[in-house]
C-alpha cells in the first residue's frame, strides 16, 4: 500500500464574500501523478496556492505526513512550484535560477554546480549555464523552472498549468517528458489543468473539480468510462447524456426502451442519468436496432465520421468509421457494456 | 509616421537655440580670458588654473559631501516609503504617488521660505521645543538646515523612479522565492532589491545632481556665507561679473558629474553580474 503524503480535509476557501473552495477533501500519495481538472474559475489554482502555501484555508486542514501545516510558511514546506508563467528570476543566469534554492541552504559550491549540471541535463538544457533566462524560449524557460524547482528534491512538486502558455506541438513533447521526469526521480507531482486530454494521458490520478468542489476522483479509465454525473460526463470527452431510470439491477429504461446493462446499486425505478459515449455507438440497418433514427449530418473526422443522427426523442452523436448519407434511416446499436449509468444531479 | 517627421524640426531648432548655443558659449568663455572681444579672443588655461586654489577645492568637496548626504539621506527614507506605497491596490498607490509629487507643484521658493519659517529661531519648532523647557535650538544658517531643505525638495526624484520599478516587478518572483526556500528578508535582498537597482540607480543619479548644482537652497537656508559651487558659479555670474571663471566652474562639475555617472553605472553592472 502507498503512502499517504498530502491529506487535504474539507477545505474552504473564501475571498471577500464569494466561496471559491466548498470542501475539498483529498488524499495524494507518494510518486503519485495526481491532476486537478476542471473549467476556467473553479478553484484548481487555490487548491495548489493553498498545499504550497501561498494562501491560508478559511476553514479545514492540511495535513503533510500527517502533521498540520496550513499555517507554515512557504519556505519550510517540503513542495515547490513551477509557476504558470514560470517566474524565472530575470535578473540571474540559467545556473543561478537553478541554484537559487540551493544557495539559500548554503550548500558547498561544488556540489551546486554538480546538481545544476545534472539538472540541465535531465530537462535537455545542458550547456545553457550562463544563459539570460529572458532570451530563452517559451519551452526552454519551461525547463528551466521544472529544474529549478526539482533541484531542491522536493517531496512533491507542483506545477500549475505547466504548459499552457506552449504551442500544440511543443506542449505534446512536453507532456512526455514531464512524465518521463516524475517516473525518474521518483517523486509526486500535483499538476494542474484544464485539458482533459492532457489529464488523461498524463495522470495516474484525476480529479474532478467543478464549482470549488470535487466531481470525482479516480484513473484516467474510470473518470472516462464510469464518469459519476453528468458534469463529469460531459466535461470528459464527448457523450450523449439520456435522462432515464433503473427498472432494477442491470435493468434501465431510456427512450422509451430497456436495455440489459450492468450497473447496480441503485434504488428500483430511480431516475438517473445515461452516458453514451459516441465511439461506442454502432450504426446498423434499422431493424436490427431499438433506437432508430435518420442521418442529419455527417462530418469527416480524419480517422472516423462523426454523424448527427435524428431520433423521435433527440439528437445522437456518433463516431465512426462506417459511412451513412445524410437522410438515410438507421439504427443504433450498443451492448449493455457501453451503457454507463450514473445518478442524477442538478441541471448543467 | 515618416511623413510627420519634418514637424520636429522647430524644435530642432529651438534645441539649437536654448541648449546648443548656450552650452558652446559657457565652453567659449570658460577657455578665453575676461574683457576681449568676441572676435579677438585668446585662449587660456587660467580659469581652470585658478579653480585649483584651497578656497575653491574646498567649496567643490563641501558640494560633493553635501550631495552625498543628501543622496544618501533620500535613498534611505525613500525606498522604504516607494516600497510601502508599492504594496498597496494600484488606486492607492496612484493617490499616494500624487500625495508624494504635491509638494512639487508649489513654487521651491514658498517651500524654501516656509522651511525658515519652521527652522528660524523663533520659528514654530523652536516655540514648540520652548514649551517643553528644551531652549531654543539654533538650526537655521546651519549644515543642518540646508540638508533639510535640499532632502524635502529632491525627495519625489527619488521615490518615483524605486516605486516605478517596484511597480514593474513581477510580483510572482517574490513567490517563486519564498518557494525556493527565502523567507522575507532573504526575498526582500535577493530579489525585490536586485530588481529595484535601475529605479535605485535612476533616484540616485537624479537626486545627487540636483543637490550638487543647488544654489537658492544653501543660499536661503545656509545663509550668505554658505558657499555650494552653485553658489560661487552663481555669484560669479551675477555679482563678481566674471563669466569667465564662472563657466570653467560650470564646465568643470558638469565633467565630475558625468564621470561619477559613468562610475555608478559601471557600478550597477558589476552588481548585477556578481
Ligand atoms: N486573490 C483572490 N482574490 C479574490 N478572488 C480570487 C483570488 N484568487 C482567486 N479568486 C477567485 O477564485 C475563483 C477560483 O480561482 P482559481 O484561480 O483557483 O481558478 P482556476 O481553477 O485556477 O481557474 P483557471 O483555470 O482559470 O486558472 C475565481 O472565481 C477567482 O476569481
Ligand atoms: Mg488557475
Amino acid at each position: 500500500m502507498k503512502n499517504k503524503l498530502i491529506e487535504l480535509r474539507n477545505l474552504t476557501k473564501n475571498f471577500d464574500d464569494q466561496q471559491v473552495l466548498k470542501g475539498i477533501s483529498l488524499d495524494i500519495y507518494e510518486n503519485e501523478f495526481l491532476t486537478l481538472l476542471g473549467p476556467s474559475g473553479c478553484g484548481k489554482t487555490t487548491t495548489l496556492r493553498i498545499i504550497a502555501g501561498f494562501e491560508e484555508p478559511s476553514d479545514g486542514q492540511v495535513l503533510f505526513n500527517g502533521i498540520e501545516i496550513s499555517k507554515v510558511p512557504p519556505y519550510k514546506r517540503e513542495v515547490n512550484t513551477v509557476f504558470q508563467k514560470y517566474a524565472l528570476f530575470p535578473h540571474l543566469n540559467v545556473a543561478d535560477n537553478i541554484a537559487f534554492g540551493l544557495n539559500l541552504k548554503k550548500v558547498e559550491k561544488s556540489v551546486i554546480s554538480q546538481k545544476v549540471e545534472r539538472m540541465l541535463k535531465m530537462v535537455g538544457l545542458s550547456g545553457f549555464e550562463n544563459r539570460d533566462v529572458t532570451l530563452l524560449s517559451g519551452g526552454q524557460q519551461q525547463r528551466v523552472a521544472i529544474a529549478r524547482a526539482l533541484v531542491n528534491e522536493p517531496k512533491v512538486l507542483l506545477l500549475d498549468e505547466p504548459l499552457g502558455a506552449l504551442d500544440a506541438k511543443i506542449r505534446k513533447q512536453m507532456q512526455l517528458e514531464l512524465k518521463k521526469i516524475q517516473r525518474e526521480v521518483g517523486i509526486t507531482f500535483v499538476y494542474v489543468t484544464h485539458d482533459q486530454e492532457e489529464a488523461l494521458s498524463m495522470s495516474d490520478a484525476v480529479v474532478v473539480m467543478n464549482n470549488g468542489e470535487i466531481q470525482q476522483i479516480g484513473t484516467p479509465t474510470d473518470i472516462y468510462n464510469e464518469p459519476e454525473n453528468r458534469f463529469v460526463a460531459s466535461f470528459i470527452g464527448e457523450s450523449n447524456i439520456i435522462e432515464g431510470h433503473m427498472i432494477r439491477d442491470y435493468l434501465v429504461e431510456f427512450d422509451d426502451f430497456q436495455f440489459e446493462c450492468v450497473d447496480k446499486g441503485f434504488e428500483d425505478n430511480e431516475e438517473v442519468e445515461v452516458v453514451l459515449r459516441p465511439e461506442d455507438l454502432d450504426i446498423v440497418e434499422p431493424e436490427h436496432a431499438k433506437i432508430t433514427g435518420v442521418v442529419r449530418d455527417i462530418t469527416f473526422k480524419g480517422v472516423h465520421y462523426e454523424i448527427m443522427i435524428e431520433t423521435e426523442k433527440r439528437m445522437y452523436n456518433v463516431h465512426t468509421t462506417d459511412y451513412a448519407p445524410v437522410g438515410k434511416k438507421i439504427g443504433l446499436l450498443f451492448g449493455p457494456e457501453d451503457i454507463h449509468v450514473m445518478c442524477k444531479m442538478g441541471a448543467y | 509616421m515618416k511623413q510627420y517627421r519634418h514637424l520636429i524640426r522647430p524644435y530642432l531648432i529651438w534645441s539649437l537655440v536654448l541648449v546648443v548655443i548656450p552650452l558652446f558659449l559657457i565652453v567659449f568663455y570658460a577657455f578665453t580670458e575676461e574683457g576681449n572681444e568676441v572676435l579677438t579672443f585668446s585662449f587660456t588655461w587660467k580659469n581652470f588654473a585658478r579653480f585649483l586654489e584651497a578656497t575653491y577645492l574646498n567649496v567643490i568637496l563641501k558640494s560633493f559631501w553635501l550631495g552625498f548626504i543628501t543622496t544618501a539621506i533620500c535613498l534611505l527614507l525613500g525606498y522604504p516609503l516607494a516600497y510601502f506605497i508599492s504594496r498597496f491596490s494600484e488606486k492607492a498607490q496612484d493617490t499616494l504617488i500624487l500625495l508624494v509629487t504635491i509638494p512639487m507643484w508649489i513654487n521651491m521658493l514658498l517651500r524654501t521660505y516656509a522651511w525658515m519659517n519652521l527652522l528660524s529661531d523663533n520659528g514654530i519648532i523652536n516655540q514648540l521645543l520652548g514649551r517643553l523647557n528644551l531652549g531654543p535650538v539654533s538650526m537655521m544658517y546651519t549644515d543642518f538646515s540646508v540638508l533639510v531643505g535640499l532632502v524635502c525638495n529632491f525627495m519625489p526624484f527619488m521615490i518615483i523612479p524605486i516605486h516605478t520599478s517596484l511597480c514593474k516587478m513581477d510580483k510572482s518572483l517574490l513567490e517563486a522565492a519564498m518557494d525556493l526556500g527565502a523567507n522575507r528578508v532573504q526575498t526582500f535582498w535577493k530579489v525585490t532589491w536586485k530588481l529595484s537597482m535601475p529605479g535605485v540607480v535612476n533616484g540616485v543619479m537624479m537626486v545627487f545632481l540636483l543637490a550638487v548644482s543647488s544654489f537658492v537652497i544653501p543660499k536661503l537656508l545656509g545663509g550668505g556665507q554658505y558657499m555650494l559651487i552653485g553658489n560661487l558659479i552663481e555669484s560669479q555670474f551675477i555679482s563678481v561679473g566674471d563669466w569667465n571663471f564662472g563657466s570653467a566652474i560650470s564646465m568643470i562639475l558638469a565633467v565630475i558629474i558625468l564621470i561619477s555617472m559613468r562610475l555608478m553605472q559601471k557600478m550597477d553592472k558589476l552588481q548585477q553580474e556578481e
